[in-house]
């Protein structure tokens, strides 16, 4: 061996120091480890003080290769690489052995905590004299962006792009952008009404040189990496030309059927089977319901063909495929809204004045089949009595154990509305209140005053079934109140079940489609939960707003503008570095099997017909190392994790079983074997 | 399909008709119930709180008779206190080896041991709903229960608690029996307290705490209209249909709803007669509410009206 390595310990204050004898493990990682010529340990290596010694070694002592022993890669790798870069020294010639992560903070037995941080620290010293030079690649940046999900997280990103002067494609599932927000009434804790500060949003988006929108359009296929995406975007068919269509609404007010809207009216109201989703809907454009059209089933009655005066309407339309350049991917799908039929006990679909919390909406909105008026299930009668149930479906072990993060808040605003409009009483069901952002306490201590009761219990069941005086012909809901430590029986006219917030039901394939990570449960994974929450793994695919996690609206608008400003700060940059810790195929060896297409995380793998070989996208390419593992021709070989890299770490992490490596050979004692 | 079959002490005596109408429907279902040999009491409800190691040595025996007679691997009963006990018995001695271990302890003393795990431990209604299927039975129906409004009544021990990782049906709002109804042709009312307690043996301790117990299901069976209760435990019907009358003195409320087992609907709806079914043991006439389906019963011979106590008068002379 002829390679100078530099061994730097780090204290990390205590963090490292507490259960790690450093000063030792520094003295004898000089004294017993091949290639060391330099060992040092040191409060804070991170710090610019630490970075300058292991500068002034590389310079003065000719280190060829430096080890860090201290906190996880993830959080300073991109540190220690650079100070050896101003140095001189190429920045993959560095290695960290984690002594934090994975020593000091995961025992309390010294003696372990010592043995495992001299065999992580022999491992890299192992290898790190077999690693080679690698340089970065750079690629240029496309400005264009795709926005996924035009809700008020993606309208936000959307506009913040276009405004700064780049070109955005937004892409919107359903017939009108405007997401969840858009079937809202009030908005908490200001009570402002959600179409005023949405609608004009909503029509910035529409009129915007800069944003080309795609409504009642889904995204088929990405490929593509960092900067230079390609996205194929299905339009579906709306049976409608744009260009011809004024918007006037001739063709809504003609349709002969009528049919439930499960979506937008959340199954409360109706709508046409040509309709707008609600009035201001942007784009203006009808879409024909071809599932629900007399003339898609029958193949008669064409009423909208007959009075649309710009001929518009286009039976024979078919859906339309756009393909696209962009530089990077903003993911704001949203939620869906736990199906309340799960909890049979809490009655709804069964007992007529239990309603969820969307229903709710719908229900007290001015634009929303009742007009605003808060009645019961048969359209006329005004509740005197309201019961509030919290966390259905969240909380709970059965079916979601996250906090839903709105309905505390939300279930507020229901109590102010309905005092407010009918003068009912109002009983909220909580286990907890949380109303912990700005302004929001203020809301609830607003809400005591004003009278609305709080009963601090999970509720059992919602019944019909009465059982004492006082209790007939009402919905009884039963819940021990745990702050008086007594059951209760609150007979009410009406019921709000505030349904959690769900991932979406295609959020696992959303993920694999783009090439990200999302959790069990389907939010999608962000970089870093603290200090990079809307990045993902896969550097140019960003995520905002209720897809991440669940969220109020200021906390989605703020994603929104945060993705947004990452993405304007990797177009003014132009180029972006790809890591050069990628894989390889070597063609001669490959035999064209494709067992490692389909393994790649990333999507990085393609095949290449002519030469019947795969080939790795170098830029897509994240060097996790599952192809190369995978081939069973050896053919694909990783960069910085080579066999002999590999095999010479793990020698070097048996350094206390191992003989005849340079370090001593020593029975593992008993007790002390490394976790 | 071949079952280990403990009926428990009840289906001996006062739920004599659930035996019997589960004897009759097994056939045509094509269930082959093999009695166990030499079972004994399960222990009912309160023994477990009262001493452990004895509660579930005693359940223990049954499992390992069942277990040892030739290959059993499924064992079922039909009063729902005897499968929970059979079912805690099993789950708790793999779960908890300490009991698994003195529970084999107590059992040598007899010269037995039961390997936990060994049986399936399933409640009659699971067996006809989920193996031999809804389907199967509606295509035997013969005399469809049509027109007769029935309220399902799971009482508390075939839902709750879920032993093992997935509960058979949900443990809050059941719907097994519901769908054996509907696909027997009746009509299932809406009966929310289908899973609430009849009240157990509290008839016995506190009659009063029993009554009012007894009396919200009667009312909400009533309010929805129901014809009769249907349950699948011999607990709740006998609390159901032997304490109406007192509930109905109690309370000042009429009520006159027979309560039946769901086997005895199940041969019904095959056409078999109401005698083969234990139909006519019931204390709250059916004979009524089987009328609206052609079933003609038997009028229970009228009893000789009882003399009352400060009754003076002399016998009338014979006719």
């Amino acid at each position: 061996m002829t390679e100078r390595v530099g061994v730097y310990v780090c204290h990390c204050g205590s963090n490292i120091a507490g259960q790690v004898d450093v000063e030792d493990l520094a003295k004898w990682a000089g004294e017993e480890l091949e290639g060391v010529v330099v060992a040092r340990d040191y409060k804070f290596m991170c710090s610019s003080l630490g970075q300058e010694l292991i500068e002034e070694d590389i310079k003065n002592e000719g280190l060829t290769r430096v080890v860090v022993g201290a906190c996880s890669p993830h959080l300073h790798e991109k540190t220690f690489r650079r100070a050896c870069s101003n140095a001189g020294l190429n920045p993959y010639l560095c290695q960290m052995a984690s002594l934090r992560e994975q020593v000091s903070w995961v025992t309390t037995d010294k003696d372990l905590a010592n043995t495992k941080a001299r065999a992580l620290i022999s491992g890299a010293v192992h290898r790190v004299q077999l690693q080679e030079e690698l340089e970065a690649t750079e690629v240029p940046v496309n400005p264009n962006t795709l926005v996924v999900g035009a809700g008020i997280a993606g309208i936000q990103a959307s506009l913040e792009l276009a405004d700064a002067g780049y070109q955005v494609y937004l892409v919107e599932r359903e017939p009108s952008i405007g997401g969840h927000m858009a079937q809202f009434d009030k908005t908490f804790p200001t009570l402002d009404c959600a179409a005023c500060i949405l609608t004009p949003r909503m029509s910035d988006v529409g009129q915007h040189p800069n944003i080309n929108l795609l409504s009642y359009s889904e995204v088929e296929e990405v490929s593509g990496y960092v900067g230079n995406f390609h996205a194929r975007l299905r339009k579906k068919a709306r049976y409608i030309n744009e260009e011809d269509c004024t918007g006037c609404g001739i063709c809504i007010e003609k349709c002969p059927k009528k049919v439930i809207d499960d979506i937008f009216e959340a199954g409360m109201g109706y709508r046409k089977a040509v309709y707008r989703p609600f009035p201001q809907a942007v784009p203006k454009f009808p879409v024909i319901d071809t599932e629900n059209c007399i003339y898609f089933e029958r193949g008669t009655c064409k009423a909208c063909e007959k009075f649309c005066p710009t001929d518009a309407i286009d039976f024979e339309q078919k859906d339309t495929f756009l393909d696209i350049d962009v530089g990077n991917i903003i993911l704001a799908t949203g939620y869906d809204l736990f199906d309340a039929r799960k909890i049979p006990q809490y009655g709804y679909g069964r007992l007529a004045n239990v309603f969820t919390n969307l229903e709710f909406e719908r229900l007290c909105n001015a634009a929303g089949p009742t007009e605003g008026k808060i009645v019961m299930r048969d359209g006329v009668t005004q509740p005197e009595s309201v019961a509030i149930v919290h966390c259905v479906g969240s909380r709970d072990v059965r079916f979601n154990t996250h906090c839903s993060a709105v309905c505390c808040m939300a279930a507020m605003k229901f109590g102010h509305l309905v005092m407010e409009k009918t003068g009912a009483e109002v009983y909220s069901f909580y286990i907890d209140l949380r109303p912990n952002q700005k302004g929001y306490e203020e809301f609830y201590n607003r809400l005591l005053e004003e009278g609305m009761h709080f009963i601090r219990g999970r509720v059992a069941e919602v019944t019909d079934a009465a059982r004492q005086p006082g209790e007939e012909g009402k919905l009884i809901v039963q819940a021990e109140d745990t702050l008086l430590g007594m059951q209760r029986r609150i007979p009410v006219d009406m019921v709000i079940l505030m349904s959690g917030l769900e991932s979406r039901s295609d959020a696992h394939d959303v993920a694999v489609k783009f090439g990200i990570s999302c959790s069990m449960a389907g939010w999608f994974t962000e970089r870093h939960p603290k200090l990079a929450p809307v990045a993902t793994m896969t550097d140019g695919i960003f995520i905002a707003g209720t897809c991440q996690g669940p969220k109020d609206i200021p906390a989605s608008v703020s994603q929104g503008a945060a993705a947004s400003a990452s993405v304007q700060a990797m177009i003014t940059c132009g180029t972006v570095e790809i890591e050069p810790i990628v894989a390889t195929i070597h063609e001669e060896n490959c035999s064209g099997c494709r067992i490692c297409n389909n393994l790649c995380p990333f999507n990085a793998i393609d095949f290449n017909e002519e030469k019947m070989v795969s080939v790795i996208n170098q830029a897509l390419c994240k060097g996790c190392g599952t192809c190369v593992a995978a081939c069973p021709a050896q053919a694909i070989s990783g960069a910085h994790f080579s066999n002999e890299q590999i095999f010479s770490e793990i020698e070097g992490l048996l350094f206390d079983v191992v003989s005849g490596n340079g370090s001593k050979a020593a029975e593992p004692a008993k007790d002390s074997v490394p976790a | 399909m071949r079952y280990g079959y403990y009926p428990g002490c009840s289906l001996g005596s006062t739920a004599a008709p659930y035996d019997v109408s589960t004897k009759a429907i097994a056939k045509p279902l094509g269930l082959e119930l093999e009695e166990i040999h030499d079972w004994n009491c399960c222990g009912a409800t309160e023994y477990f709180s009262i001493q452990k190691t004895a509660a579930y040595a005693l359940v223990a025996r049954n499992l390992a008779l069942a277990a040892d007679q030739d290959g059993l691997k499924q064992l079922t009963a039909p009063c729902s206190a005897c499968y929970l006990n059979l079912r805690k018995t099993d789950h708790y001695m793999g779960k908890y080896p300490k009991i698994g271990e003195r529970t084999n302890e107590a059992l040598a003393a007899g010269g037995l041991s039961y390997q936990p795990g060994s049986l399936e431990i399933r409640h009659l209604l699971d067996i006809v709903v989920n193996d031999v299927g809804l389907e199967s039975i509606a295509e035997k129906v013969t005399n469809p229960l049509k027109g007769l409004r029935l309220a399902p009544y799971y009482g508390c021990l075939i839902v709750r608690p879920t032993l093992g990782d997935e509960p058979v049906d949900n443990p809050e709002y059941p719907t097994h029996l519901d769908e054996l109804l509907d696909a027997l042709g009746a009509t299932v009312v809406d009966f929310p307290l289908k899973a609430h307690c009849c009240g157990g043996h509290m008839t016995q301790i506190s009659s009063d705490t029993a009554y009012e117990l007894i009396r919200r299901l009667l009312q909400n069976a009533a309010d929805y209209e129901a014809d009769a209760i249907v349950t699948i435990c011999p607990m709740c019907q006998l609390n159901l249909d032997a304490y109406q009358s007192q509930v109905n003195g109690h309370f000042g409320t009429s009520f006159d709803l027979p309560v039946l087992y769901f086997t005895q609907m199940i041969g019904l709806a095959l056409g078999m007669q109401p005698k083969e079914l234990g139909i006519g043991k019931e204390i709250v006439s059916a004979s009524k509410v089987l009328k609206k389906i052609g079933v003609e019963t038997e009028e229970a011979e009228a009893k000789p009206e009882r003399k009352k106590r400060d009754d003076k008068s002399l016998p009338m002379p014979k006719v």
